[in-house]
């Protein structure tokens, strides 16, 4: 296993795109959060917005790159049939895979962190000055507070299960763009189908069992009581995803000739 | 000693031609020949027909003791209109006229419905309160109409048909400055003026209404819109509250001139269902003093109705069908590249822009044919099931429904284009897709459907990203005259149709253009 680790890792290491990926993830997750925070405005105060959330807009857009970076991690090596080789070296098929998920979630651990303690530091800036911060009654965006250490290190989580679900589909589809779009479609069409189903029953419903919809209620740092599903519940549903996408692609991993 | 010279070897079949025809015949033989785009585009269909049937059948457990919307008036226009109003009319039986002067207009608005306490009321009148004379072709909802009338605060104004609107002189009425009407019917033609002080008349406009019977019913009228509100929440979307209001208006010196056959004033509420609501303690009706007359009256007459659903909702699985569609689209450019077969493709047809025109052309005409399918499938399926169960969609036009069908097809080709395009440009499949997609659905996402940003922003997204194509498939047109909330979350984008659909075709077309522009200068 640590051999399959180290491989793994020296592998995506000497890749140039993962080095520009993440720093694609990060410096687009902090740029849109940044904008919407300078977009937001409540200047008669009692909006219903939620400073925490605004200032992790990013992560809706950073996702997809988190996406591509996992989904490349496989499909690259089905598209220069360098799996063949890993696969004849590491014939224990599972471990590759296991070894290919602990390496991107540390990658995505880490620059998520740095993403999101970026994004909070720029939404706990730019705010106030927007009538959303302390003076106006808005709790201030900082790293104790509660609910806002659950908004952050949850997105953190977030990115990171992300990068397992797409890691998993991609060893289903193999594909690259078929992965991805298998992904970016799992992601933004629960939402867009809870908002055109009318009933709100059935929106409702959606909105829970979506992957991002049920996974970024981590971001709510109030109003807990209106969303579709509690913080760490939709974390739960994203989770379930995650594992359910890498047991399909484990499973036909061992199934299918490389 | 010199070698003998060899002539090579020649096939003494002719060189083909590279006709632009044979091109396009050999992209269409790739396209259809490669299983998994070819499953991506009936999917993509399938699906778009499949949620518009989803749609027709959830229509069951909304409405279980009968219809929904029993009645959705349509105007001349052929669209959904609101036609309730407190009217008091005559028969006016060929050309002729009639002047009245209007010396107040107020309202009361219902501030506070709870479902516990009372309600409460206070006086107030919407931007939109209307008052004045109106010749109608009948007492029916929806009949054909002109109308010159004070407003709450939007001056006097001429609307006819529930979509025209003119306006008059400035300013509210009141007793010290009263407003003088007048509108005179000649055959078809409607005119009407307005003057302060019932000497110095101005026209205001003359319209036409075709086909208008004889007999027709003029007089007073006066009506008073719901009180909307905008409440913005994340998430959830925006909600609107409407809460009752009515309007009164005094009419006084009421001349007549034509035709006028001998007959009362009569009083009717032209109903309007949930459109005309009253604050508690009022109601409809009117009083008449000597020559004076008061009049009380609640809905509007306008275009756009309420509780109807536009058909554009059945169109909700065309954002899967989009994804399939950008899949294949990208892909049919960039597995040329990964399987090497590119090196095949141009040295057939070294002429590389005509290479990727071809592809664009069979791409194009592929994915709109099955847009199309998807697209009219929905609407008729959807259509057919709902009627059957009650409900009803708010009527488009003719027009407009061919519009948002095509519309909605040319979407799907077009962003197939366009993920054609970015793969030729950065012969990478997973990241043409993403590309494409992000740039295209995200932006909806974030703006109208999942509306987590500010109201400026997201109508600033939807202006400059791809995302503002979906701008075409608006049913219902943002009117001026109704006041309400033309959000991205209701549905409406801040281009027009067209122009939305525009802007996304110029990012759609510049994408091939760089593409071709790449293709000539980099080794394949």
């Amino acid at each position: 296993m640590r051999g399959s680790l180290h491989a793994e890792w020296t592998k995506l290491r000497t890749l140039a795109s993962t080095f520009w990926l993440l720093l694609a993830a990060a410096a687009l997750t902090v740029t849109v959060s940044a904008a919407a925070a300078a977009a937001a405005r409540c200047p008669s105060g009692g909006c219903a917005d939620d400073p925490a959330k605004i200032s992790l807009t990013g992560i809706y857009l950073g996702q997809a790159v988190v996406a591509v970076l996992a989904v490349m991690a496989v499909s690259g090596e089905y598209g220069t049939g360098m799996i063949r080789v890993t696969l004849a070296a590491t014939p224990r098929r599972l471990t590759v895979l296991a070894a290919k998920a602990a390496v991107l979630t540390c990658l995505v651990l880490v620059i998520g962190t740095v993403a999101v303690l970026a994004s909070l530091l720029a939404g706990g800036l730019i705010l106030p000055g927007h009538g959303l911060g302390p003076s106006h009654g808005y709790p201030a965006i900082s790293p104790g507070d509660g609910p806002v250490l659950r908004a952050g290190f949850g997105s953190v989580l977030y990115l990171a299960l992300i990068a397992l679900l797409s890691l998993g589909a991609a060893t289903a589809l193999r594909e690259a763009a078929a992965a991805i779009g298998a992904v970016l479609g799992l992601l933004y069409l629960f939402p867009i189908l809870a908002f055109a189903a009318g009933d709100a029953t059935v929106s409702r419903h959606l909105q829970q069992i979506g992957p991002m919809t049920a996974g970024l209620a981590i971001q709510a740092t109030t109003g807990l009581n209106g969303l579709p599903i509690s913080p760490w519940a939709g974390l739960g549903v994203l989770a379930a995803w995650a594992v359910a996408a890498l047991l399909t692609g484990g499973l036909l991993l061992r199934q299918r000739d490389a | 000693m010199t070698a003998p010279t060899v002539t090579p070897y020649r096939s003494g079949t002719p060189a083909g031609h590279d006709s632009f025809a044979h091109l396009l015949h050999a992209e269409w033989t790739k396209f259809r020949t490669v299983r998994g785009w070819v499953i991506a585009v009936v999917v993509a269909m399938l699906v778009t027909i499949l949620l518009g049937v989803y749609g027709g059948i959830r229509s069951q457990n909304g409405c279980v003791n009968g219809p929904c919307h029993p009645f959705i008036a349509v105007g001349p226009g052929g669209e959904a209109v609101t036609d309730a109003f407190y009217f008091v009319h005559r028969p006016l039986t060929a050309d002729g006229s009639i002047t009245v002067r209007v010396t107040s207009l107020t309202g009361v608005i219902e501030t506070d419905q709870t479902p516990q306490g009372p309600a409460r009321t206070e006086p107030g009148l919407q931007p939109w309160s209307k008052a004045g004379l109106i010749i109608t072709a009948g007492l029916s909802q929806g009949s054909a109409y002109a109308a010159v009338m004070v407003t709450g605060s939007l001056g006097t104004r001429m609307q006819w048909n529930y979509t025209g609107d003119t306006p008059g002189l400035a300013g509210a009425v009141s007793a010290a400055s009263p407003r003088w009407l007048r509108l005179t019917r000649a055959g078809d033609a409607i005119t009407s003026y307005d003057s302060a002080d019932g000497i110095r008349w101005t026209e205001i406009g003359t319209v036409s209404l075709p086909g208008l019977a004889p007999t027709v019913q003029a007089g007073m009228f006066v009506t008073s819109p719901q009180y909307t509100q905008q409440v913005n929440q994340q998430i959830s979307g925006g909600t609107q509250s409407g809460d009752p209001t009515d309007a009164t208006a005094a009419f006084d010196r009421v001349s007549l001139q034509g035709r006028w056959p001998a007959s009362a004033w009569t009083g009717t509420a032209v109903s309007g269902g949930s459109n005309s609501q009253y604050p508690t303690g009022s109601e409809a009706g009117y009083r008449q003093a000597g020559g004076a007359f008061s009049v009380t009256g609640s809905g509007d007459i306008a275009p756009g109705a309420a509780g109807g659903t536009p058909i554009n909702t059945e169109l909700a699985g065309v954002f899967i069908g989009l994804i399939a569609v950008v899949v294949a689209g990208a892909l049919f450019i960039t597995a040329e590249y990964r399987r090497g077969m590119i090196r095949v493709t141009l040295a057939a047809s070294p002429r590389r822009g005509r290479v990727l025109a071809a592809k664009a052309i069979v791409l194009a005409a592929v994915t709109f044919a099955a847009g199309l399918i998807g697209a009219a499938g929905a609407v008729w399926v959807g259509d057919r099931l709902l009627a059957g169960h009650g409900f009803a969609f708010d009527p488009a036009t003719v027009p407009t429904e061919i519009r948002v069908i095509a519309g909605t097809a040319a979407l799907v080709a077009v962003a197939a284009v366009f993920a054609l395009g970015v793969g030729a440009i950065l012969r990478h499949g997973a990241g043409a897709v993403t590309v494409v997609i992000t740039a295209i659905i995200l932006p909806y996402l974030l703006a109208a459907a999942f509306p987590v940003l500010p109201a400026g922003a997201a109508d600033w997204l939807l202006r400059v990203t791809p995302a503002a194509g979906f701008a075409i498939q608006q049913a219902i047109p943002a009117y001026p005259q109704v006041a309400a909330s033309y959000t991205p979350v209701q549905g409406y984008f801040p281009l027009a149709p067209w122009a939305g659909f525009a802007v996304l075709c110029g990012y759609a077309a510049l994408a091939p253009v760089l593409a071709a522009f790449l293709l000539h200068r980099r080794d394949a």
